[in-house]
């Protein structure tokens, strides 16, 4: 079977199987956390936004929205593939703060502590990350390995 | 908000663009155009590929704005426009500038201020209402990074969002760039008051 290249639009997760990737454009402030079962081949990608729903009144259609919601809700479509918790990774990018001048609502640094909290209270280990900064990221996964690959401007490639 | 709203808000926005470009040709001594404003709702996600594609290199500058009618306008150029309006204003020979140090930052900083204060400026003339710019903010990365993370630092985050937005730039598109105001519906309400007394 040809591998898809599956993209994850803002405030958006997606799981997939090997031998799939998954990719996520221009993470900024976002963060972006990638879910792997090396045993089934099976991840998952999301594109978090903000950190705590609870800080939010409006309702939201968008189920990877925020980290204290959109991280279970993908863990929880992972298991309908048959993956066990237990043998679950993650890997953690983005949170970067863009814009030059005083950054008051620290956003990505929120974002990246908050999905932090989360993974660690669920029990799954960020094995890797490549997060703050004041970068761009475009992030993909590659079901069949299980490796990260980070794009910044111009075209450099980091994998993790 | 119904379409006799949105046609006065496109209307109001043409108006203040209309200084906006007027400032932009005489600080470049070029012929400056904007299109036609266009003020919806759309989803966030939509939002950001307006501007191109999402990992398409550009200048974002945000100006937060104060006052009666709390809002922000962006102003976002693509890589080649950057360069060009740097060079432009500093009076170097077009094609000098590749990359943005200090100087050419605070360059294009500057201009994103004058664009928006002559934008708030005239819409204030018109409605009587009190605007003022705040300091702006500068981004030079990946279209998606630095839109999305502006309207998530201010604070635009519901899944639709009211977006003015439009095209300003040379009629060769030598230098293009793009337009948004975002501001609250209240916020809206007020201007939309202010504009029928």
């Amino acid at each position: 079977m040809a591998a898809l290249e599956i993209p994850i639009g803002i405030a958006e997760y997606k799981v997939t199987r090997e031998p799939n990737r998954l990719i996520t454009l221009g993470l900024g402030s976002c963060v972006g956390v990638s879910i792997y079962d090396p045993f089934t081949r099976v991840g998952g990608l999301i594109h978090i936004m903000l950190p705590d729903s609870t800080l939010f009144e409006n309702q939201t259609s968008k189920t990877g929205k925020f980290a204290d919601t959109g991280i279970p809700f993908m863990i929880r479509d992972m298991l309908s593939y048959g993956v066990k918790i237990n043998n679950l990774e993650a890997k953690m990018v983005g949170g970067a703060q863009m814009f030059d001048g005083v950054d008051h609502f620290k956003i990505g640094q929120r974002n990246i502590e908050k999905s932090d909290q989360i993974l660690s209270r669920i029990g799954i280990k960020v094995i890797v990350r490549e997060t703050g900064g004041n970068k761009g990221r475009t992030m993909i996964l590659d079901t069949v390995t299980g490796q990260v690959t980070i794009r910044l401007l111009g075209n450099q490639i980091k994998i993790i | 908000m119904d379409g006799i709203q949105l046609d006065a808000l496109r209307e109001t926005c043409n108006i203040g663009l209309g200084h906006a470009s007027t400032a932009l040709a005489v600080m470049t001594g070029r012929k400056i155009d904007i299109d036609v404003p266009r003020a919806s709702f759309m989803p966030l996600d939509e939002a950001v590929h307006i501007g191109g594609e999402p990992e398409k290199e550009v200048s974002c500058i945000n100006m937060p704005i104060t006052g009666d009618i709390p809002g922000l306008v962006i102003f976002m150029f693509d890589a080649h426009s950057t360069f060009l309006l740097v060079d432009v204003l500093s009076g170097l020979p077009e094609g000098t500038t590749a990359e943005l140090d200090e100087m050419s930052k605070s360059i294009i900083r500057e201009t994103g201020n004058i664009l928006a204060g002559s934008f708030i400026s005239a819409i204030g003339d018109l409605t009587g209402l009190k605007m003022y710019t705040e300091v702006p903010e500068l981004a030079f990365d990946m279209l998606g990074a630095t839109l999305c993370s502006a309207l998530i630092n201010h604070n635009y985050t519901d899944d639709q969002l009211l977006l003015i937005e439009t095209v300003i730039g040379e009629l060769d598109k030598q230098i293009k760039g793009f337009f948004f105001f975002m501001t609250s519906p209240e916020n809206l309400e007020k201007l939309f008051k202010a504009l029928l007394f």
